[in-house]
């Protein structure tokens, strides 16, 4: 395993089944009673979140300190993140400060990348502009595991603003690495410019692969984008491309419906449909804390003990 | 009063390649001999290598006045020499722009340090801004002979118009010969930091398309045919745009186009690196762009290969990508570019590096011409052959925003000689 975590991209099938299964044992550990391990005593975990993000944040958090890591959070507010400051003197401070890993988020785009070359620390891409998201292809594929058994041959709907979001760019690479087969559904003004190289197929209707779907994956629309030169208005979008309480009728009875968060409820997903008994939304969110224990344990463990025999 | 015999080289100029030795005086700054064993103060060792005309850059941003920490007009004259480089015209992109004959003037006194020519532009625009004219006739009775806007471009099309239908009635008044440089920027392509297409669909950038580049030019032609301007197109990046370029030229419209080493080198898929430095405004192409730029550099569609030299300071270039402010060096590495990447001959390399470019900037009687008795001394001595690493900390000015940082390349200048002073030799500014 590399050192950084940037991108799905880096890593092959086999880099993603061993951490899946890492994962694995850190959902043991979760439901244990002292749901902490020492794996990581000793670390220190920097969040450097350049952007806000509650929920990523708090997983890293919870993931770090059960693995007995110090962490320590590079607060969002401070001067050093403003829009024009420099990404090398941001990191050299830091990684001043002996550290293990970094856990960067960034509204622009290959920010994480681009700090590999100012610090030793490993850097763990918590998300970056509309490139990738690993952490989160890998907690979406764990759900897709521990439901379906395996990702192989699943037919995986991914539906929404493919353009702008770096959750359907890193869960492309995961899920076709995986062996799913992956359709991206939406307007042409939320597709990329191109998919070559993407192993995809497209759709530009829901109603057209939804009985087909094995997961119906809900991507959230930035409400911005609504009534922008983007997109015409909710009522629009919600009628061709949300999951309607009439189209949870038409998807398989054994699909899964999932969404990466926060949802727009009545948006790209009905209330109806986030509660259905086939949504494994509160999975994906439980699960991101046990897949993120995998990979700080990967690129920050010494390596010295098999993970099996440390988790016992 | 020194007199330099550069010896044991072959000459190439326009009138080909002979085995020759070359002597220059710095006080009558011309060529004072040219044969066989030549005396002189001095000798520089040509064996080897090929003494040709030096080079001229139609588009260098020299960052000052205004922008100092980046570059100067003396550090840019440096890194031009040590390129080959003569003379370099410099973008109006300053602070204060050269929209009136002051701010030319005190470019012009700023340049009397500097180690090669210097040819100031006039803003197309006062201040730039695409607005209304700058003050043309205070301009060209400064000397300017080439006017733009630099990296800004004149968006309202009536505005640019009529700047041009005036600038070619005070041509004709001055009995002098103008042009018109432009950037090519249509609004389509507004808010890309690459260009649109498979590796910025999967690196998560905004991309600009290269349909954006063709709606320019296709503006641009538009109107030089319109008026009957010449009209020089700054950094084509794109197929499309040579293959208009083309035709409008088998039309008989009166343009001229220049192209970077750099979009005839790299393709849009180094960007995955997410290095600024090869954040371009026109951004990188993919490979069936670049082919077809060098297919029309080969072929005289594209008249130039001009640098769009832009040194940035450190900070700048330690920015998110997208972020990060467009542009790079590209004197010192032009040349070895050209052998190394597009595979040109020096045969081939010469007119888009010299005598093309100086005709354009109106420069033809000092720079570009041929290596005879008389002529200015304004030689590039240059070794075809030589391979070298690219080391920006050894370069001309402070700034390291190379693209080609770490590259091996071949070919490089071994002597630059301006006004019949050796200002480079053995590669080293002197």
């Amino acid at each position: 395993m590399v050192k950084h975590l940037l991108s799905i991209a880096d890593l092959d099938a086999n880099d993603l089944l061993d951490l899946l299964e890492l994962a694995d044992g850190f959902t043991q550990v979760q439901a244990r009673e002292i749901r902490k391990v020492p794996a990581l005593r000793g670390k220190t975990v920097v969040l450097a979140f350049f952007e806000d993000s509650t929920r990523t944040r708090t997983s890293f958090d919870l993931a770090a300190r059960r693995l007995s890591a110090d962490v320590v959070n590079f607060s969002a507010g401070s001067s050093a993140l403003k829009k024009g400051e420099s990404l090398r003197d941001t990191v050299e401070t830091i990684s001043a400060m002996k550290v293990d890993a970094i856990v960067v988020r960034h509204r622009s785009s290959g920010v994480p990348q681009q700090l590999t070359a100012w610090t030793d620390a490993s850097i763990l891409n918590a998300g970056d502009g509309w490139h990738q998201h690993p952490t989160q292809a890998l907690l979406d594929a764990y759900t897709i595991r521990q439901h379906l058994g395996s990702l192989e041959g699943k037919r995986i709907g991914l539906c929404g603003d493919i353009k702008h979001s770096r959750v359907a760019r890193s869960a492309v690479d995961a899920f076709t690495k995986l062996g799913a087969e992956v359709v991206l559904i939406g307007p042409g003004t939320l597709m990329p410019p191109s998919l070559a190289g993407w192993g995809v197929k497209v759709e530009s209707d829901l109603d057209r692969v939804l009985p087909d779907l094995h997961v119906a994956y809900m991507l959230r629309i930035q409400t911005e984008r609504l009534g922008s030169p983007l997109l015409p208005d909710v009522a629009e979008y919600r009628h061709r491309y949300g999951l309607t309480v009439d189209r949870l009728g038409r998807l398989r009875p054994d699909a899964l419906i999932m969404h990466p968060g926060p949802m727009n409820r009545g948006v790209e997903i009905d209330p109806e449909a986030a509660d259905d008994d086939r949504a494994v939304i509160l999975d994906q969110v439980a699960n991101g804390v046990a897949v993120r224990m995998a990979v700080l344990y990967r690129l920050v463990g010494t390596g010295h003990f098999p993970p099996a025999e440390e988790l016992r | 009063m020194t007199v330099t015999v550069l010896e044991g080289g072959d000459v190439l100029d326009r009138d080909g390649r002979r085995r020759l030795d070359v002597a220059v005086d710095d006080e009558t700054t011309t060529i004072v001999a040219v044969g066989h064993q030549l005396s002189g103060d001095r000798t520089l060792d040509a064996s080897g290598a090929v003494i040709c005309p030096g080079f001229v850059d139609l588009h260098v941003h020299l960052r000052q006045p205004g922008f100092e920490a980046a570059g100067t007009i003396e550090s840019g004259a440096r890194s031009a020499v040590l390129g080959g480089y003569t003379a370099v015209v410099a973008s109006a992109d300053t602070d204060p722009c050269p929209d009136n004959p002051a701010v030319v003037a005190e470019i012009r006194a700023l340049a009397k340090s500097a180690v090669c020519e210097i040819v100031p532009t006039g803003a197309l625009t006062k201040e730039r801004r695409g607005e209304a004219m700058a003050h043309y006739q205070g301009l060209i009775d400064a000397g300017v002979r080439f006017f733009s806007d630099a990296d800004r471009s004149v968006v309202d099309l009536r505005v640019l118009r009529n700047a041009l239908d005036y600038l070619v009635t005070a041509a004709e008044a001055s009995e002098v010969k103008l042009v018109v440089g432009q950037r090519l920027h249509h609004d389509l392509g507004a808010g890309g930091v690459m260009h649109e297409g498979e590796w910025s669909a999967r690196l998560g950038l905004p991309g600009s398309p290269a349909a954006s580049e063709e709606l320019a030019v296709a503006e641009q032609l538009a109107l030089a045919r319109l008026v009957g301007a010449h009209v020089h197109l700054q950094q084509l990046s794109t197929a499309r745009a040579v293959r208009l370029v083309a035709e409008a030229k088998a039309d008989g419209v009166p343009v001229t186009a220049e192209v970077s080493p750099h979009h005839l080198a790299l393709t849009d898929a180094r960007v995955a690196s997410f290095d600024p430095n090869l954040r371009l405004d026109p951004p990188l192409r993919p490979a069936a762009d670049v082919e077809a730029l060098r297919a029309g550099l080969l072929d005289g569609t594209i008249d130039a290969v001009a640098t769009a030299h832009r040194p940035h300071t450190a900070d700048a270039k330690e920015l998110a990508f997208e972020e990060a402010p467009a542009g790079a060096l590209g004197l010192e590495t032009a040349l070895a570019v050209l052998l190394t990447d597009v595979g040109l001959s020096l045969e081939q390399a010469l007119p888009v590096l010299s005598w093309q470019p100086a005709a354009i900037a109106g420069i033809a009687d000092r720079h570009g011409g041929g290596v005879a008795v008389g002529r200015p001394a304004n030689l590039a001595v240059v070794d075809p052959d030589v391979r070298w690493t690219v080391e920006p900390a050894r370069f001309g000015g402070y700034a390291t925003n190379s693209p080609h940082r770490g590259r091996e390349l071949q070919g490089r200048v071994r002597h630059t000689v301006v006004d019949g002073e050796p200002v480079v030799i053995d590669g080293a500014g002197q």
